[in-house]
This record gives structure tokens, sequence and C-alpha cells, in this order.
């Protein structure tokens, strides 16, 4: 009886802890697009999507976002390029060539760096991305360029990490067959194991874009941050955080709107980034 | 004739040693079935034949295994080649997760058949020597993982004949299988004979006296006995092989 009762309390505890997440993530959603919507609608949202100018301080202002849109999409897929090949290499390399006692050394240090704070990223990069670039470029070091590198190495962790464990639950069976076919140990790598952790791999690449898309603390400090749409891959640009990041200590009335609905914009884009992780997860589990 | 001749073989995992001066002749073209109690030895001296042995860490060999009069642990030789010479089907099917083509193909493939034509009619081949052309031929883009283990343990015979070995060791090759799929691997098997030369370990001593034309009898990391399957069936010489066959131990 008293053990039944017990049960009745923890499974209540259970719930109401499941509902606090639910609840926040309700709450997350109704602020945004209370806040955003409105103004969007107001200003018009072609003109918000589309616009190139960001000038909230003019008479008349204008609030189109389309250069930090851009800047985001621009900045992410350099991230992608340069972080996706080498996490990639590094999480085949730790799952199936790094001698045990490298491994020891390899993993916690990936693990450690999904661990560091975003801002630590920033000052690395201010102090020795940004210099090389400097010298590199000209300008003041601070582009679109230095942001894409150091996006690469943030989302590295994110990358290696699932990648790695992708390719560690490919069943044995698969190796051993590929093997006694007379294959080498590369060949079974890049032509069974590979193929077998695909959707892993894939979904490991998302969410890299999740966190390159929605990172900014870093991003502020290196990314030269003008609401222009970048000319050039060494121009400064600014993404959809920063944009938020940058202005909205200081806003009010309809640019703080406008930063919101900022806000709204890049949480479409992350919807949609988690839509096609789920996709291609529920992929994964009906194969 | 013997293809394959294994003398005075030892074999250590680690400090433990799984085989004891072990000596067999498998003949040529013909079925040799492995049987004997759980952990006595056969999966360790199968994975010996084609070097599968090696990627366990810490497995010592001592002894010599000479395929045609060649030792295929001498340092030379090439392990690729030895296991393309001397395939291997497992206990349980292990097709890998892409079409039924791919996986016919893939050993082919792997030593360097690239020809579109060519590789055709390898699958073909294989998967007609397998006993199983007929059931898939309509789906071979189809992923190997959906069909039913019986198919896929043939598909697994296919893919080890698509690289033309001239051994197929088997795993206890039906033991996850329903009756029926086992039957038709056993008909297989025994077709299979006329160009292979087949070693099979099996825990069913219907099966071993069905199928096999020698039986080596395992126990304890020590072959018992050795020799022609009827005769060891109907008249063992040894104690402890007329008990394991007659099902009073084991
Ligand atoms: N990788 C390994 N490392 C250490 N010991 C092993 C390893 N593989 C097998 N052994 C041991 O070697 C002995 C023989 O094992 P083996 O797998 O050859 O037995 P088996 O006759 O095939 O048994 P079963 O009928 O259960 O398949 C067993 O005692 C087993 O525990
Ligand atoms: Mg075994």
């Amino acid at each position: 009886m008293k053990a039944k009762r017990l049960e009745g309390v923890m499974q209540g505890v259970f719930l109401f802890s499941a509902l606090i997440s639910v609840l926040s993530i309700i709450l997350i959603i109704i602020f945004m697009f209370a806040g955003g919507v409105p103004f969007m609608m107001e200003y018009g949202i072609v003109d918000f999507l589309f616009g190139d100018r960001w000038s909230p301080s003019n008479t008349p202002s204008s609030f189109g976002i389309l250069p930090m849109i851009l800047g985001s999409i621009f900045v992410t897929i350099g991230a992608v390029v340069i972080g996706v090949p080498i996490g990639i290499l590094t999480a085949v390399f730790m799952a199936e060539f790094c001698p045990p006692k490298l491994y020891k050394i390899l993993k916690p240090a990936t693990n450690l760096m999904a661990a560091i704070p975003s801002i630590v990223y920033g000052f690395f990069a201010l102090q020795l991305i940004v210099p090389i670039m400097r010298n590199f470029s000209g300008g003041t070091g601070m582009n679109m360029l230095t942001a894409m590198i150091l996006l690469g190495i943030m989302i590295l962790p994110t990358v290696i990490g699932l990648s790695e464990s992708s390719l560690r639950s490919v069943p044995r069976s698969y190796y051993t067959g590929s093997m006694a076919l007379g294959a080498t140990h590369e060949r079974t790598v890049m032509k069974v194991i590979m193929p077998a952790a695909k959707s892993g791999i894939i979904s490991s690449v998302i969410l890299g874009v999740g966190r390159a898309i929605g990172e900014t603390m870093a991003v502020v400090l290196i990314a030269g941050n003008q609401p222009i749409i970048p000319q050039s891959i060494t121009s400064g640009v600014r993404t959809l955080t920063t944009n938020i990041v940058l202005e909205m200590a200081y806003a009010a009335g309809e640019h703080r709107e406008a930063l919101i609905a900022t806000g709204v914009v890049l949480f479409v884009f992350i919807l949609m980034i988690n839509g096609l992780f789920m996709m291609i997860k529920r992929k994964e589990s009906k194969a | 004739m013997s293809k394959i001749s294994i003398k005075d073989m030892n074999l250590w995992y680690g400090d433990f040693q799984a085989l004891h001066g072990v000596s067999l002749e498998i003949p040529q073209n013909e079925i040799t079935a492995f049987i004997g109690p759980s952990g006595c030895g056969k999966s360790t001296l199968i994975k010996s034949l084609n070097r599968m042995n090696d990627l366990v860490e810490g497995c010592r060999i001592e002894g010599d295994i000479l395929l045609d009069g060649k030792d295929i642990y001498k340092s030379n030789t090439n392990v690729n080649t030895l296991r393309k010479d001397v395939g291997m089907v497992f206990q349980q099917p292990n097709p890998f997760p892409m079409s039924i083509y791919n996986n016919i193909a893939y050993g082919p493939r792997t030593h360097g058949v690239k020809d579109k034509k060519e590789l055709d009619e390898i699958v073909e081949k294989s998967l007609r020597d397998a006993a199983i052309w007929d059931e898939v031929k309509d789906d071979l883009n189809k992923n190997a993982l959906s069909i039913s283990g019986g198919q896929q343990q043939r598909i697994c015979i296919a893919r080890a004949l698509a690289v033309q070995p001239e051994v197929l060791l088997m795993d206890e090759p039906t033991s996850a299988l329903d009756p029926i799929s086992t039957a038709k691997i056993e008909e297989l098997v025994t077709e299979l004979k006329e160009k292979y030369t087949i070693v099979m370990v099996t825990h069913n001593m219907q099966q071993a006296s069905r199928v096999s034309d020698h039986t080596a009898f395992f126990f304890n990391g020590y072959i018992i006995e050795s020799g022609d399957t009827r005769k060891m069936f109907t008249n063992p010489k040894k104690k402890q092989t007329e008990d394991y066959i007659s099902g009073r131990f084991g």
C-alpha cells in the first residue's frame, strides 16, 4: 500500500519535471512570437526579411535584416566547409585508427572543447586568428573568414562526438564480414563502416549547423559586425544573433521589437534545422 | 588429397591456451565438420584457417597450417589474398546494410573488378550458385537487411562465393535459421562441394552426419578423434566421442 502511494508520488514528480521543460518551450515560443510577429506584420514581412538596410537610428529608421540573414547563412556554410571534413575525419580516426594511448588524450580533449565557454573561444580568436587575418588580408582582421574559421573550430566537438559514437555503434559483424572477404582495414572503414554510420554522421553535421548559427558571444568579438551584406569573404559581417546582442541593451520601442523579430527569424531557422534532424533520425530508426 | 593440413598447432588467447597440439587433414572437395561441446575451440580453429584470428588481440599461434602445401602463417603471406581464397560464412547472417547487388559486388570490387558487365555476371552467377537467384533476381536493389534471415544467410554465402574462393569456412551457418532455411542451406552445401572445399562447424549431430564426409571431434582444445563421418558416427573409437555423439553430454 505504502509502496503504491510512493510510486504515485514519484510519478507525479516525474510528470512535473517533464512539464517544466515543455512549459518553458511553450513560453519561449509565445514570448518570441508575441513580441516579434506584430512588428513584422506592421513593418511588412518582405521589407523586414529582404530589406538590405538596417539603420535603427535614422529618421525614418529602416529595419531590413537581409544582411544578417545572409551573414548567418554565409558564416555557417563556411564553418561547415571548414569544420565538417576535419570533424568527420577526426571521428573516423578516433573510432578506427587511433592507438589506445593517443585516444586517452584525444577523447577528453574533444570533450573539453565542448565544455569551453564560447566567450573563451572568442578571446582565443581575437588573440590568434584576428592578427593573422590582419596580416593576410589587411583591414581590422575582423571579418567573415575569421568567423568561419572560429565557428569551424567550435562545431568540431559536436561533429566529432556524434560521428564517433555513430561509427562505434556500427555492428562489428559488418567489419568482420568485410575483412573476411579480403578487404583491408582502410577499405572496410571507408566502404562499409562509414556508409553504415551515414545517418549518424549527417545528424552530427546538422547539429553542428545549429551550433554555428546560434553562436553569439564568440562571433560578436571577431566578425566586424557591420550590418551590410558582405561583399567578399574578408568583409566584416553581422549575424542574426550578434545583431540582437549588439543592440538589445539600448534599444527601445520599434527598434526593440525589430530585434525580437530578428530572434523569431533565428528561432525559425533553428526549428527547421531540428526538423531536418528529426526527419533523419526517424528514417534511421525505420531502416 | 589434402587441401589444408594442420600440423601440431597450439593457440593462445593471452595466457589461455585454446588449442593443444591440433593436427588435421582437410580433404579437397569434401565437407569436413567440426563438432564438440561449447567452448572447445571449433570456432578458434576455423578462424585460424583464414587468419581472422589476427584480428583478435593477444592471439598467438604455433605450428603449421598449410594451404596447398604453403604455410599461411609465413611472414610473406598476403592475408587479403588468403581471405579471398578461403572464404567465410558466419553464424549470424551479416549482410552489409546496402543493396543485395552491392553486397555481392563488394568482394569482387575489393579485388579490383570494375567492369559493370563483369560485375553483373559475377553477381548473377554467385546468387545462382547460392541457390537464391530466383528469389531475389527482381529485387537486386533492395536492401539486403530487408529479406528473411535464411535468405540473408544465402546472400552471405553468395557474397563469399563472389570472390571465387577455393575453401569455404562456415561457422554454425544454420544455427540462427528455421528448419526450412536450414534444409536449403544443407542442400546447397552438398552441391557446393563439387567446386569448393568446405569446413563447417555445427552443434547439430544430424546435420554433421547428413552433410559431412569427414568429422573432427573437439574437446577442451584437443581434437579427440577425426576421420570418415560414417565410420565415426557408427563406430567411434573413443569413449568421449561416443558419449558426445549419442547425446550423453555437451
Ligand atoms: N577472443 C578471445 N579471447 C579470449 N578467449 C577466447 C576468445 N575467443 C574464444 N576464447 C576462448 O577460447 C575457447 C574456445 O572458444 P571457441 O569460440 O573456439 O569455442 P567454440 O568451440 O566455437 O564454442 P561454441 O560452440 O560455443 O561456439 C573458449 O574457452 C573461449 O572462452
Ligand atoms: Mg563457436
